[in-house]
């Protein structure tokens, strides 16, 4: 598999697994976020090595551009950045169990993955019919606006929808008062 | 030294250890802020995977289908944080704990 430089997929591989799981350790909610940051950055480096160009910029304009600092704005203003306690709370074999049977999980992955031959129908798009077609942007976007034009607009009206949804549901009831706004 | 190249299986392998964080997440934790976090993780892994096949079978489908999981993604991001603005305006907490209407 051509990814350019192994050693880059593996440093960024390696800040990936590091910061998704500071995420999930971490006390602080802001420092879970950065970590956060840190993982969609890794993990948009990773896309770029795959020749996933267009994804990468998406990756880095939507979710470190947009989703993270949604969070941080959320955390700021429910006033959450104070540690919060809630992995003691579960008891410490609970805590051990658990971990012991998703570290076995991906062991079994890692195993499958490596024993398959994936015997995978191979489509048109090899790297040198990419390159000759104007690169990797230009062919996802031609998909994009001619084969997949029915999904696109599906999607723009499921944004629509999440817009009026949370519109709707952050806003503030007063029934007493005659309802509205 | 040489280094080794990048096989197929190590990028999946990323994938699932990525999803499988977030799981862990999921399960662990009881702050609904890092539940969401970790929700935003295991859809990151899921387009992952999305493109590491598309990069294998040399078909574009993938990264059409990575780029509709990222817009869904943030929307899904949207109306989770509203219900979280929501549930903290009722009950003036983000633990997931405290959702006990129905018990009480």
């Amino acid at each position: 598999m051509d990814v350019g430089s192994p050693l880059f997929f593996y440093l960024f591989a390696g800040i990936a697994m590091t910061a998704s799981l500071m995420v999930v350790v971490n006390k602080n909610p802001v420092s879970s976020a950065m970590s956060l940051i840190v993982a969609f950055v890794a993990l948009a480096a990773v896309y770029a090595l795959l020749g996933a160009h267009l994804i990468a910029a998406m990756q880095i304009l939507v979710y470190t551009g947009a989703v993270t600092v949604l969070f941080v704005f959320v955390i700021m203003l429910l006033n959450a950045d104070f540690p919060s306690l809630d992995l003691a709370r579960t008891s410490r074999s609970v805590r051990a169990f658990t971990v012991f049977l998703l570290a076995g999980l991906i062991g079994i992955f890692a195993f499958i993955f490596r024993a398959t031959e994936f015997g995978l129908i191979q489509g048109g798009f090899t790297p040198e019919i990419i390159s000759a077609k104007g690169g990797n942007t230009k062919v996802v976007s031609e998909l994009m606006f001619s084969e997949f034009i029915l999904a696109f607009e599906v999607v723009g009206i499921l944004l629509l929808a999440s817009i009026v949804a949370v519109v709707i549901v952050a806003m503030r009831k007063n029934a007493e008062s005659g309802g509205g706004r | 030294m040489t280094i080794p190249a990048v096989q197929p299986w190590m990028v999946l392998t990323l994938s699932s250890f990525i999803f499988i964080v977030g799981l862990a997440g999921i399960v662990l934790r009881r702050n609904i802020l890092v539940m969401l976090m970790c929700i935003e993780l295991m859809l990151n892994a899921t387009v992952l995977s999305f493109v590491s096949f598309s990069k294998i079978a040399f078909d574009m489908t993938g990264e059409l289908t990575a780029f509709f999981i990222i817009v869904v993604a943030a929307a899904e991001s949207a109306v989770g944080l509203g219900l979280l603005i929501a549930m903290f305006r009722t009950l003036r907490s983000v633990d997931s704990d405290q959702i006990r209407l129905l018990k009480e």
